[in-house]
Protein backbone atom coordinates (compact mmCIF):
# COMPACT_ATOMS: atom_id res chain seq x y z
CA UNK A 1 0.00 0.00 0.00
CA UNK A 2 1.51 3.34 -1.10
CA UNK A 3 0.78 6.17 0.74
CA UNK A 4 1.82 9.79 0.73
CA UNK A 5 1.15 12.90 2.00
CA UNK A 6 2.20 16.04 4.66
CA UNK A 7 3.23 15.08 8.24
CA UNK A 8 2.14 16.29 11.38
CA UNK A 9 4.31 16.26 13.89
CA UNK A 10 3.79 15.75 17.89
CA UNK A 11 5.38 14.64 20.74
CA UNK A 12 6.21 11.80 23.03
CA UNK A 13 3.60 9.92 25.28
CA UNK A 14 0.61 11.45 23.10
CA UNK A 15 -2.08 9.75 24.92
CA UNK A 16 -5.60 8.57 23.79
CA UNK A 17 -6.90 10.90 26.00
CA UNK A 18 -5.36 14.03 23.96
CA UNK A 19 -6.13 11.52 20.40
CA UNK A 20 -10.30 11.90 21.33
CA UNK A 21 -11.04 13.57 24.84
CA UNK A 22 -13.96 11.37 26.79
CA UNK A 23 -16.21 14.14 26.50
CA UNK A 24 -16.99 12.99 22.69
CA UNK A 25 -16.78 9.48 23.88
CA UNK A 26 -20.67 9.00 24.02
CA UNK A 27 -20.98 8.08 20.46
CA UNK A 28 -18.99 5.97 18.21
CA UNK A 29 -19.59 7.47 14.97
CA UNK A 30 -16.56 7.71 12.91
CA UNK A 31 -17.66 10.79 11.38
CA UNK A 32 -18.22 12.64 14.56
CA UNK A 33 -15.14 11.00 16.26
CA UNK A 34 -12.87 12.62 13.23
CA UNK A 35 -14.30 16.04 13.80
CA UNK A 36 -12.55 15.60 17.50
CA UNK A 37 -9.45 14.19 16.60
CA UNK A 38 -5.93 15.26 18.52
CA UNK A 39 -8.14 18.10 19.87
CA UNK A 40 -6.25 18.15 23.27
CA UNK A 41 -2.99 18.01 21.58
CA UNK A 42 -3.86 20.25 18.70
CA UNK A 43 -7.42 22.06 19.06
CA UNK A 44 -6.66 23.02 15.19
CA UNK A 45 -5.89 19.62 14.01
CA UNK A 46 -8.87 18.26 13.26
CA UNK A 47 -10.25 21.36 10.89
CA UNK A 48 -6.97 21.99 9.31
CA UNK A 49 -6.14 17.96 8.43
CA UNK A 50 -6.04 16.75 4.79
CA UNK A 51 -7.18 13.44 3.44
CA UNK A 52 -3.87 11.30 3.29
CA UNK A 53 -1.55 13.88 5.68
CA UNK A 54 0.36 11.43 8.11
CA UNK A 55 0.54 11.85 11.50
CA UNK A 56 4.29 11.37 12.83
CA UNK A 57 4.69 10.99 17.14
CA UNK A 58 7.13 10.07 19.55
CA UNK A 59 7.35 7.29 21.77
CA UNK A 60 4.65 5.58 23.55
CA UNK A 61 2.00 6.39 20.74
CA UNK A 62 -1.41 5.92 22.00
CA UNK A 63 -0.74 5.20 25.48
CA UNK A 64 -3.44 5.18 28.37
CA UNK A 65 -7.08 4.13 27.81
CA UNK A 66 -8.05 1.48 25.46
CA UNK A 67 -10.78 3.34 23.36
CA UNK A 68 -10.27 2.10 20.31
CA UNK A 69 -12.12 5.42 19.71
CA UNK A 70 -8.63 6.90 19.73
CA UNK A 71 -7.42 4.96 16.01
CA UNK A 72 -10.78 5.44 14.79
CA UNK A 73 -11.07 8.72 14.90
CA UNK A 74 -7.71 9.25 13.23
CA UNK A 75 -8.66 6.58 10.20
CA UNK A 76 -11.64 8.30 9.75
CA UNK A 77 -10.45 11.80 9.94
CA UNK A 78 -8.47 10.94 6.71
CA UNK A 79 -5.00 10.03 8.10
CA UNK A 80 -3.30 7.73 6.29
CA UNK A 81 -0.88 5.88 8.29
CA UNK A 82 0.65 7.24 11.78
CA UNK A 83 4.79 7.03 12.56
CA UNK A 84 5.92 7.07 15.74
CA UNK A 85 9.19 6.16 17.56
CA UNK A 86 7.13 3.26 19.52
CA UNK A 87 3.65 2.65 20.32
CA UNK A 88 1.90 1.62 23.41
CA UNK A 89 0.27 -1.61 23.38
CA UNK A 90 -3.37 -1.54 23.17
CA UNK A 91 -3.30 1.23 20.44
CA UNK A 92 -1.08 -0.94 18.39
CA UNK A 93 -3.78 -4.05 18.64
CA UNK A 94 -6.17 -1.63 18.21
CA UNK A 95 -5.08 0.23 15.01
CA UNK A 96 -4.21 -2.90 13.28
CA UNK A 97 -7.67 -4.44 14.20
CA UNK A 98 -9.26 -1.94 12.70
CA UNK A 99 -6.77 -1.15 9.53
CA UNK A 100 -4.82 1.63 10.13
CA UNK A 101 -1.68 1.46 8.88
CA UNK A 102 1.27 2.22 11.77
CA UNK A 103 5.14 1.80 11.39
CA UNK A 104 7.61 1.95 13.90
CA UNK A 105 10.53 4.22 13.13
CA UNK A 106 12.54 6.27 15.49
CA UNK A 107 14.92 7.38 12.92
CA UNK A 108 12.09 8.43 10.77
CA UNK A 109 10.87 10.15 13.55
CA UNK A 110 14.03 12.45 14.52
CA UNK A 111 14.40 13.30 10.27
CA UNK A 112 10.74 14.38 9.87
CA UNK A 113 9.81 17.75 10.32
CA UNK A 114 6.70 19.35 10.64
CA UNK A 115 4.98 19.77 6.89
CA UNK A 116 7.32 17.64 5.42
CA UNK A 117 5.77 15.61 2.58
CA UNK A 118 6.78 11.72 3.52
CA UNK A 119 5.79 8.65 1.20
CA UNK A 120 5.11 5.39 2.91
CA UNK A 121 5.50 1.65 1.71
CA UNK A 122 3.00 -0.35 4.55
CA UNK A 123 3.83 -3.34 3.16
CA UNK A 124 7.44 -3.12 2.95
CA UNK A 125 8.03 -0.08 5.88
CA UNK A 126 9.77 2.17 3.36
CA UNK A 127 9.37 6.01 4.90
CA UNK A 128 10.81 8.73 2.31
CA UNK A 129 10.92 12.06 3.04
CA UNK A 130 10.51 13.78 0.25
CA UNK A 131 10.74 17.17 1.18
CA UNK A 132 14.48 15.94 2.62
CA UNK A 133 15.27 13.28 0.56
CA UNK A 134 15.92 10.80 3.04
CA UNK A 135 14.81 7.53 3.38
CA UNK A 136 14.17 4.75 6.43
CA UNK A 137 13.08 1.37 7.32
CA UNK A 138 10.24 0.54 9.65
CA UNK A 139 11.10 -2.28 12.24
CA UNK A 140 8.97 -4.99 10.43
CA UNK A 141 5.58 -5.91 11.32
CA UNK A 142 4.76 -9.39 13.15
CA UNK A 143 3.77 -12.07 10.95
CA UNK A 144 0.20 -12.56 13.12
CA UNK A 145 -0.07 -8.90 11.76
CA UNK A 146 0.70 -9.96 8.48
CA UNK A 147 -2.06 -12.46 8.52
CA UNK A 148 -5.09 -9.46 10.09
CA UNK A 149 -3.84 -7.02 7.78
CA UNK A 150 -3.84 -9.89 4.55
CA UNK A 151 -7.70 -10.57 6.41
CA UNK A 152 -9.12 -7.01 5.89
CA UNK A 153 -8.82 -6.47 9.73
CA UNK A 154 -9.28 -8.82 13.22
CA UNK A 155 -13.01 -9.37 12.34
CA UNK A 156 -12.51 -10.68 8.65
CA UNK A 157 -9.52 -12.97 10.22
CA UNK A 158 -12.02 -14.32 12.66
CA UNK A 159 -14.43 -14.90 10.10
CA UNK A 160 -12.13 -16.86 7.64
CA UNK A 161 -11.05 -18.77 11.07
CA UNK A 162 -14.77 -19.74 11.74
CA UNK A 163 -15.66 -20.52 8.31
CA UNK B 1 14.92 -23.15 33.39
CA UNK B 2 11.81 -21.94 35.18
CA UNK B 3 8.51 -19.54 34.55
CA UNK B 4 7.20 -16.65 35.97
CA UNK B 5 3.65 -16.51 37.42
CA UNK B 6 2.34 -14.84 33.94
CA UNK B 7 4.45 -16.97 31.45
CA UNK B 8 2.53 -20.29 33.71
CA UNK B 9 -0.96 -18.80 33.59
CA UNK B 10 -0.77 -18.16 29.54
CA UNK B 11 1.23 -21.40 28.94
CA UNK B 12 -2.05 -23.38 30.72
CA UNK B 13 -4.67 -21.49 28.85
CA UNK B 14 -2.46 -22.03 25.42
CA UNK B 15 -2.32 -25.82 26.25
CA UNK B 16 1.23 -25.40 26.45
CA UNK B 17 4.07 -26.73 29.00
CA UNK B 18 6.08 -23.62 28.99
CA UNK B 19 5.89 -20.54 26.69
CA UNK B 20 8.77 -17.88 26.35
CA UNK B 21 8.92 -13.94 26.33
CA UNK B 22 8.16 -12.36 22.75
CA UNK B 23 6.28 -15.87 21.81
CA UNK B 24 3.14 -15.08 19.77
CA UNK B 25 0.21 -17.91 21.27
CA UNK B 26 -3.65 -18.15 20.83
CA UNK B 27 -4.86 -18.75 24.51
CA UNK B 28 -8.11 -19.44 26.14
CA UNK B 29 -9.71 -16.93 28.10
CA UNK B 30 -11.79 -17.83 30.95
CA UNK B 31 -13.88 -14.62 30.86
CA UNK B 32 -14.47 -11.48 28.96
CA UNK B 33 -15.83 -7.80 29.68
CA UNK B 34 -16.86 -4.38 28.41
CA UNK B 35 -18.88 -1.36 29.38
CA UNK B 36 -21.01 1.25 28.15
CA UNK B 37 -18.08 3.24 26.29
CA UNK B 38 -16.20 -0.13 24.36
CA UNK B 39 -19.24 -2.76 24.63
CA UNK B 40 -21.29 -0.85 21.72
CA UNK B 41 -18.48 -0.82 19.32
CA UNK B 42 -17.50 -4.01 20.33
CA UNK B 43 -21.08 -5.60 19.56
CA UNK B 44 -21.46 -3.47 16.04
CA UNK B 45 -18.49 -5.59 15.06
CA UNK B 46 -19.21 -8.90 17.27
CA UNK B 47 -22.31 -9.14 14.79
CA UNK B 48 -20.29 -8.31 11.50
CA UNK B 49 -18.83 -11.77 12.39
CA UNK B 50 -21.81 -13.89 11.80
CA UNK B 51 -22.12 -16.07 15.04
CA UNK B 52 -25.14 -16.00 16.68
CA UNK B 53 -23.99 -16.69 20.61
CA UNK B 54 -21.06 -15.52 22.47
CA UNK B 55 -19.12 -18.19 23.43
CA UNK B 56 -20.25 -18.51 26.94
CA UNK B 57 -22.79 -16.58 28.42
CA UNK B 58 -21.37 -16.98 31.55
CA UNK B 59 -17.91 -16.08 30.42
CA UNK B 60 -19.19 -12.31 28.74
CA UNK B 61 -19.28 -9.60 31.87
CA UNK B 62 -20.74 -6.11 30.63
CA UNK B 63 -20.96 -3.28 32.96
CA UNK B 64 -22.36 0.19 32.33
CA UNK B 65 -20.20 2.14 34.50
CA UNK B 66 -18.44 5.25 32.58
CA UNK B 67 -21.27 7.49 31.86
CA UNK B 68 -24.26 5.76 34.46
CA UNK B 69 -26.79 6.78 35.57
CA UNK B 70 -26.82 7.86 31.84
CA UNK B 71 -25.42 12.25 31.34
CA UNK B 72 -26.87 12.85 27.95
CA UNK B 73 -28.97 11.41 25.28
CA UNK B 74 -26.29 9.58 23.12
CA UNK B 75 -24.90 7.81 26.49
CA UNK B 76 -27.94 6.76 27.10
CA UNK B 77 -28.52 5.20 23.51
CA UNK B 78 -25.05 3.36 24.19
CA UNK B 79 -26.22 1.75 27.27
CA UNK B 80 -29.57 0.46 25.35
CA UNK B 81 -27.37 -1.01 23.21
CA UNK B 82 -25.63 -3.20 25.51
CA UNK B 83 -28.26 -3.62 27.31
CA UNK B 84 -30.22 -5.15 24.47
CA UNK B 85 -27.09 -7.31 23.43
CA UNK B 86 -27.15 -8.63 27.18
CA UNK B 87 -30.76 -9.77 26.97
CA UNK B 88 -30.52 -11.37 23.92
CA UNK B 89 -27.59 -13.63 24.23
CA UNK B 90 -28.87 -13.68 27.93
CA UNK B 91 -25.73 -12.64 29.70
CA UNK B 92 -25.85 -13.95 33.29
CA UNK B 93 -23.19 -11.46 34.32
CA UNK B 94 -24.93 -8.06 33.08
CA UNK B 95 -24.97 -5.27 35.91
CA UNK B 96 -27.56 -2.79 35.56
CA UNK B 97 -27.62 0.48 37.85
CA UNK B 98 -28.56 0.09 41.15
CA UNK B 99 -26.85 -3.26 40.89
CA UNK B 100 -23.70 -2.32 39.14
CA UNK B 101 -20.21 -0.78 40.24
CA UNK B 102 -17.19 0.47 38.68
CA UNK B 103 -15.89 -2.69 36.64
CA UNK B 104 -12.70 -3.16 38.40
CA UNK B 105 -14.21 -2.82 41.67
CA UNK B 106 -17.42 -5.40 40.93
CA UNK B 107 -16.22 -8.10 39.29
CA UNK B 108 -13.38 -9.46 41.94
CA UNK B 109 -15.76 -8.65 44.78
CA UNK B 110 -18.65 -10.77 43.20
CA UNK B 111 -15.69 -13.61 42.55
CA UNK B 112 -16.22 -13.75 39.03
CA UNK B 113 -12.79 -13.10 38.21
CA UNK B 114 -10.52 -15.48 40.32
CA UNK B 115 -6.55 -16.89 40.56
CA UNK B 116 -4.89 -18.45 37.63
CA UNK B 117 -7.43 -17.03 35.12
CA UNK B 118 -6.87 -15.11 31.80
CA UNK B 119 -8.91 -12.53 31.62
CA UNK B 120 -9.32 -9.59 28.55
CA UNK B 121 -11.28 -6.25 28.98
CA UNK B 122 -11.94 -3.98 26.84
CA UNK B 123 -10.58 -1.12 29.55
CA UNK B 124 -7.44 -0.27 29.88
CA UNK B 125 -7.65 -1.01 33.74
CA UNK B 126 -8.70 -4.47 33.43
CA UNK B 127 -4.95 -4.98 34.88
CA UNK B 128 -5.98 -4.55 37.90
CA UNK B 129 -7.20 -8.42 38.48
CA UNK B 130 -3.45 -9.26 38.34
CA UNK B 131 -3.80 -8.67 42.41
CA UNK B 132 -5.54 -12.02 42.15
CA UNK B 133 -2.72 -13.55 41.07
CA UNK B 134 -4.74 -13.67 37.54
CA UNK B 135 -3.05 -12.72 34.44
CA UNK B 136 -5.54 -9.94 33.30
CA UNK B 137 -5.16 -7.27 30.27
CA UNK B 138 -6.92 -4.27 28.39
CA UNK B 139 -7.52 -5.01 25.12
CA UNK B 140 -10.12 -2.61 22.15
CA UNK B 141 -13.31 -3.40 21.10
CA UNK B 142 -12.47 -4.99 18.00
CA UNK B 143 -10.46 -7.85 20.28
CA UNK B 144 -12.91 -7.88 22.39
CA UNK B 145 -15.62 -8.54 19.76
CA UNK B 146 -13.95 -11.63 18.59
CA UNK B 147 -12.77 -12.99 21.95
CA UNK B 148 -16.82 -13.06 22.39
CA UNK B 149 -17.23 -14.97 19.40
CA UNK B 150 -14.41 -17.46 19.57
CA UNK B 151 -13.42 -17.86 23.83
CA UNK B 152 -9.44 -16.80 22.81
CA UNK B 153 -7.51 -14.13 21.65
CA UNK B 154 -3.84 -14.15 20.82
CA UNK B 155 -0.91 -12.41 23.11
CA UNK B 156 2.83 -12.03 22.64
CA UNK B 157 4.01 -13.42 26.12
CA UNK B 158 5.59 -10.16 27.74
CA UNK B 159 9.07 -10.28 29.19
CA UNK B 160 8.51 -9.59 33.12
CA UNK B 161 10.26 -6.81 35.26
CA UNK B 162 10.25 -8.08 38.93
CA UNK B 163 9.70 -5.29 41.72
CA UNK B 164 10.62 -6.23 45.03
CA UNK B 165 9.40 -4.07 48.22
CA UNK B 166 11.51 -4.48 51.41
CA UNK B 167 11.68 -2.46 54.67
CA UNK B 168 8.54 -1.12 56.53
CA UNK B 169 5.66 0.65 55.22
CA UNK B 170 5.95 3.84 56.91
CA UNK B 171 2.61 5.43 58.56
CA UNK B 172 -0.02 7.11 55.63
CA UNK B 173 1.81 5.25 53.23
CA UNK B 174 -0.24 2.83 51.41
CA UNK B 175 -0.29 0.82 48.00
CA UNK B 176 -1.23 4.17 45.96
CA UNK B 177 2.01 5.79 46.86
CA UNK B 178 3.59 2.42 46.11
CA UNK B 179 2.39 2.58 42.69
CA UNK B 180 3.11 6.50 42.37
CA UNK B 181 6.61 5.73 43.71
CA UNK B 182 7.61 3.27 41.31
CA UNK B 183 6.06 4.62 38.01
CA UNK B 184 8.19 7.92 39.03
CA UNK B 185 10.80 5.74 39.11
CA UNK B 186 10.54 3.87 35.99
CA UNK B 187 8.67 6.21 34.04
CA UNK B 188 5.35 6.09 31.77
CA UNK B 189 6.76 3.74 29.00
CA UNK B 190 8.90 2.18 31.90
CA UNK B 191 7.14 -1.78 31.18
CA UNK B 192 5.93 -0.76 27.67
CA UNK B 193 4.78 -4.26 26.72
CA UNK B 194 6.17 -6.47 29.74
CA UNK B 195 4.86 -7.87 33.32
CA UNK B 196 4.96 -5.88 36.38
CA UNK B 197 5.60 -8.40 39.07
CA UNK B 198 4.92 -7.03 42.64
CA UNK B 199 6.60 -9.28 45.25
CA UNK B 200 8.73 -8.60 48.99
CA UNK B 201 7.61 -8.51 52.26
CA UNK B 202 6.14 -5.26 51.98
CA UNK B 203 3.32 -6.28 49.44
CA UNK B 204 3.00 -9.62 51.41
CA UNK B 205 1.56 -7.18 54.17
CA UNK B 206 -0.55 -5.25 51.99
CA UNK B 207 -4.05 -6.04 52.52
CA UNK B 208 -6.28 -6.86 48.92
CA UNK B 209 -7.56 -3.33 48.54
CA UNK B 210 -4.27 -1.98 47.98
CA UNK B 211 -3.23 -4.85 46.15
CA UNK B 212 -5.74 -4.11 43.49
CA UNK B 213 -4.37 -0.31 43.36
CA UNK B 214 -1.53 -1.30 42.75
CA UNK B 215 -1.73 -3.20 39.53
CA UNK B 216 -4.83 -0.96 38.56
CA UNK B 217 -2.21 1.18 37.52
CA UNK B 218 0.69 -1.00 36.16
CA UNK B 219 -0.86 0.20 32.50
CA UNK B 220 0.16 3.70 33.87
CA UNK B 221 3.98 2.61 32.93
CA UNK B 222 2.80 0.89 29.96
CA UNK B 223 2.45 -2.63 31.07
CA UNK B 224 0.65 -5.78 29.93
CA UNK B 225 -0.24 -6.58 32.70
CA UNK B 226 0.47 -6.35 36.44
CA UNK B 227 0.63 -9.31 38.57
CA UNK B 228 1.06 -10.25 42.71
CA UNK B 229 1.68 -13.51 44.13
CA UNK B 230 -1.38 -15.70 44.97
CA UNK B 231 -1.01 -16.04 49.10
CA UNK B 232 -3.38 -16.29 52.26
CA UNK B 233 -4.56 -13.01 51.66
CA UNK B 234 -5.75 -13.62 48.29
CA UNK B 235 -7.28 -16.82 49.75
CA UNK B 236 -8.83 -15.58 52.62
CA UNK B 237 -10.39 -13.00 49.44
CA UNK B 238 -11.64 -15.11 46.94
CA UNK B 239 -12.58 -18.10 49.45
CA UNK B 240 -16.20 -16.29 50.16
CA UNK B 241 -16.54 -14.92 46.80
CA UNK B 242 -15.19 -17.30 43.78
CA UNK B 243 -17.58 -18.11 41.40
CA UNK B 244 -15.44 -20.81 39.73
CA UNK B 245 -12.74 -23.02 40.71
CA UNK B 246 -9.35 -21.45 41.47
CA UNK B 247 -5.48 -21.97 40.95
CA UNK B 248 -2.56 -20.38 42.68
CA UNK B 249 0.33 -20.06 40.42
CA UNK B 250 4.07 -19.19 41.74
CA UNK B 251 7.34 -17.99 39.73
CA UNK B 252 9.81 -20.67 40.13
CA UNK B 253 12.95 -19.65 41.86
CA UNK B 254 15.44 -19.96 38.91
CA UNK B 255 12.29 -17.89 36.51
CA UNK B 256 14.00 -15.70 34.16
CA UNK B 257 12.97 -11.82 34.40
CA UNK B 258 13.88 -8.77 32.57
CA UNK B 259 15.07 -6.74 35.48
CA UNK B 260 14.31 -7.11 39.39
CA UNK B 261 14.10 -3.66 40.62
CA UNK B 262 13.93 -3.44 44.62
CA UNK B 263 12.79 -0.70 46.76
CA UNK B 264 13.55 -0.23 50.40
CA UNK B 265 9.85 1.52 51.24
CA UNK B 266 11.00 3.02 54.75
CA UNK B 267 11.52 6.36 53.68
CA UNK B 268 9.04 7.12 51.11
CA UNK B 269 6.52 9.68 52.04
CA UNK B 270 2.98 9.48 50.09
CA UNK B 271 3.16 10.57 46.64
CA UNK B 272 1.55 12.57 44.15
CA UNK B 273 1.90 12.76 40.75
CA UNK B 274 1.83 16.37 38.55
CA UNK B 275 0.32 17.21 35.64
CA UNK B 276 0.17 15.96 33.46
CA UNK B 277 1.67 12.64 33.54
CA UNK B 278 1.63 9.96 36.04
CA UNK B 279 5.38 9.65 36.44
CA UNK B 280 5.43 13.19 37.28
CA UNK B 281 5.81 12.26 41.18
CA UNK B 282 7.40 13.94 43.66
CA UNK B 283 6.59 13.52 47.79
CA UNK B 284 3.54 15.39 49.18
CA UNK B 285 5.79 17.39 51.54
CA UNK B 286 7.16 19.13 47.74
CA UNK B 287 3.89 19.36 47.02
CA UNK B 288 2.27 21.36 49.78
CA UNK B 289 1.94 25.38 48.10
CA UNK B 290 -0.23 23.78 45.32
CA UNK B 291 -4.04 25.20 46.10
CA UNK B 292 -6.91 23.14 44.70
CA UNK B 293 -10.80 23.26 43.77
CA UNK B 294 -11.89 20.00 43.66
CA UNK B 295 -11.36 16.61 45.89
CA UNK B 296 -12.61 13.60 44.23
CA UNK B 297 -12.10 10.48 46.21
CA UNK B 298 -13.10 6.98 44.49
CA UNK B 299 -12.66 5.39 41.25
CA UNK B 300 -11.07 1.86 40.51
CA UNK B 301 -7.98 2.78 41.50
CA UNK B 302 -9.09 4.29 45.34
CA UNK B 303 -12.78 3.13 45.24
CA UNK B 304 -13.10 0.83 47.72
CA UNK B 305 -13.44 0.42 51.92
CA UNK B 306 -10.19 0.40 53.03
CA UNK B 307 -9.53 3.97 50.78
CA UNK B 308 -13.00 5.00 52.11
CA UNK B 309 -12.50 4.01 55.75
CA UNK B 310 -8.91 6.07 55.71
CA UNK B 311 -10.52 9.22 53.98
CA UNK B 312 -13.47 9.24 56.62
CA UNK B 313 -10.50 8.71 59.80
CA UNK B 314 -9.13 12.23 58.42
CA UNK B 315 -12.36 14.10 57.74
CA UNK B 316 -14.41 12.80 60.97
CA UNK B 317 -15.19 15.75 62.50
CA UNK B 318 -13.63 18.31 60.30
CA UNK B 319 -14.71 20.32 57.90
CA UNK B 320 -14.14 20.44 54.00
CA UNK B 321 -12.40 23.61 52.95
CA UNK B 322 -14.78 26.72 52.11
CA UNK B 323 -13.14 26.50 48.24
CA UNK B 324 -13.27 23.04 47.99
CA UNK B 325 -15.47 20.90 46.88
CA UNK B 326 -15.35 17.10 47.63
CA UNK B 327 -16.80 14.12 46.05
CA UNK B 328 -16.72 11.00 47.00
CA UNK B 329 -17.42 7.80 44.81
CA UNK B 330 -17.85 4.22 46.41
CA UNK B 331 -16.68 1.78 43.60
CA UNK B 332 -19.62 -0.27 44.48
CA UNK B 333 -23.11 -1.05 45.46
CA UNK B 334 -21.69 -3.16 48.12
CA UNK B 335 -19.03 -0.69 49.04
CA UNK B 336 -21.64 1.65 49.25
CA UNK B 337 -24.11 0.14 51.54
CA UNK B 338 -20.89 -1.25 54.14
CA UNK B 339 -19.62 2.87 54.00
CA UNK B 340 -22.69 3.57 55.18
CA UNK B 341 -23.02 0.93 57.79
CA UNK B 342 -19.65 1.65 58.88
CA UNK B 343 -20.68 5.69 59.28
CA UNK B 344 -18.29 6.61 56.48
CA UNK B 345 -20.99 8.41 54.72
CA UNK B 346 -22.17 10.06 57.24
CA UNK B 347 -18.69 12.03 57.75
CA UNK B 348 -18.12 12.93 54.28
CA UNK B 349 -21.41 14.52 54.17
CA UNK B 350 -21.15 16.00 57.92
CA UNK B 351 -17.43 17.11 56.28
CA UNK B 352 -19.60 18.96 53.68
CA UNK B 353 -18.93 16.35 50.99
CA UNK B 354 -20.85 15.17 48.17
CA UNK B 355 -21.55 11.11 47.95
CA UNK B 356 -22.08 9.97 44.65
CA UNK B 357 -23.64 6.64 43.15
CA UNK B 358 -20.31 4.54 41.20
CA UNK B 359 -19.66 6.19 38.32
CA UNK B 360 -16.13 6.37 36.61
CA UNK B 361 -17.49 9.66 35.98
CA UNK B 362 -15.31 12.45 37.15
CA UNK B 363 -11.89 10.03 36.38
CA UNK B 364 -12.04 10.42 32.59
CA UNK B 365 -14.05 13.53 32.78
CA UNK B 366 -17.23 12.07 31.68
CA UNK B 367 -19.64 13.42 34.30
CA UNK B 368 -20.11 14.26 38.02
CA UNK B 369 -17.38 16.82 38.42
CA UNK B 370 -15.74 18.41 35.43
CA UNK B 371 -13.26 20.63 35.97
CA UNK B 372 -13.51 24.34 34.50
CA UNK B 373 -10.74 26.20 33.14
CA UNK B 374 -7.41 27.34 34.66
CA UNK B 375 -9.45 24.39 37.93
CA UNK B 376 -6.86 22.45 40.01
CA UNK B 377 -8.10 18.83 41.71
CA UNK B 378 -6.62 16.23 43.85
CA UNK B 379 -7.48 13.05 42.76
CA UNK B 380 -7.20 9.05 43.81
CA UNK B 381 -7.82 8.42 39.99
CA UNK B 382 -5.47 7.12 37.74
CA UNK B 383 -4.36 9.27 35.09
CA UNK B 384 -3.56 13.39 34.88
CA UNK B 385 -3.39 13.96 31.19
CA UNK B 386 -4.50 16.96 29.88
CA UNK B 387 -8.18 17.44 29.63
CA UNK B 388 -8.32 13.78 31.87
CA UNK B 389 -11.15 15.71 33.89
CA UNK B 390 -12.45 18.12 32.04
CA UNK B 391 -11.30 21.59 30.41
CA UNK B 392 -7.97 21.11 28.58
CA UNK B 393 -6.64 23.34 30.73
CA UNK B 394 -7.68 22.37 34.29
CA UNK B 395 -4.93 20.39 36.49
CA UNK B 396 -5.38 16.60 38.26
CA UNK B 397 -2.70 15.81 41.39
CA UNK B 398 -2.95 12.42 41.67
CA UNK B 399 -2.59 11.29 45.12
CA UNK B 400 -3.86 8.45 47.97
CA UNK B 401 -6.98 8.61 49.93
CA UNK B 402 -5.27 9.83 52.77
CA UNK B 403 -3.52 12.96 51.03
CA UNK B 404 -7.03 13.91 49.36
CA UNK B 405 -8.78 14.07 52.28
CA UNK B 406 -6.42 16.18 54.37
CA UNK B 407 -5.96 18.13 51.43
CA UNK B 408 -10.22 18.74 51.22
CA UNK B 409 -9.81 19.95 54.60
CA UNK B 410 -6.90 22.31 53.90
CA UNK B 411 -7.52 23.64 50.57
CA UNK B 412 -4.23 23.09 48.79
CA UNK B 413 -2.07 19.56 49.22
CA UNK B 414 -1.48 18.47 52.55
CA UNK B 415 0.21 15.54 54.21
CA UNK B 416 -2.10 13.87 56.68
CA UNK B 417 0.00 14.22 59.33
CA UNK B 418 -0.40 17.74 59.24
CA UNK B 419 -4.43 17.39 59.85
CA UNK B 420 -4.28 14.38 62.51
Amino acid sequence: MQLEGKTWKFGDNIDTDQIIPARYLNTSDPAELAKHCMEDADAGFAAAVSPGDIIVGGSNFGCGSSREHAPISIKSAGVSCVIAASFARIFYRNAFNIGLPILECAEAVEGISQGDEVAVDAGTGTIKNLTRGKEYQAKPIPPFMQEVIAAGGLIEHVKRKLG
Amino acid sequence: MGMTITEKILARHAGRDRVEPGELISARVDAVLGNDITAPLAIKEFEKIGVDRVFDPERVYLVPDHFVPNKDIKSAEQSKLMREFARKQELVHYFEVGRMGIEHCLLPEQGLVVPGDVVIGADSHTCTYGALGAFATGVGSTDLAAAMALGETWFKVPETIKFVYEGELPKWVSGKDLILYTIGDIGVEGARYMAMEFTGPVIEKLSMDGRFTICNMAIEAGAKNGIVPPDETTSEYVRERAKRPYRFEHSDPDAQYARTITYDVSWIEPQVSFPHSPDNTRPVTRATHVEVDQVVIGSCTNGRIEDLRVAARILKRQKVHPNVRLIVFPGTQAIYLQAMNEGLLQTFIEAGGAVSTPTCGPCLGGHMGILAKGERAVATTNRNFIGRMGHPESEVYLSSPAVAAASAITGRITHPEEVI
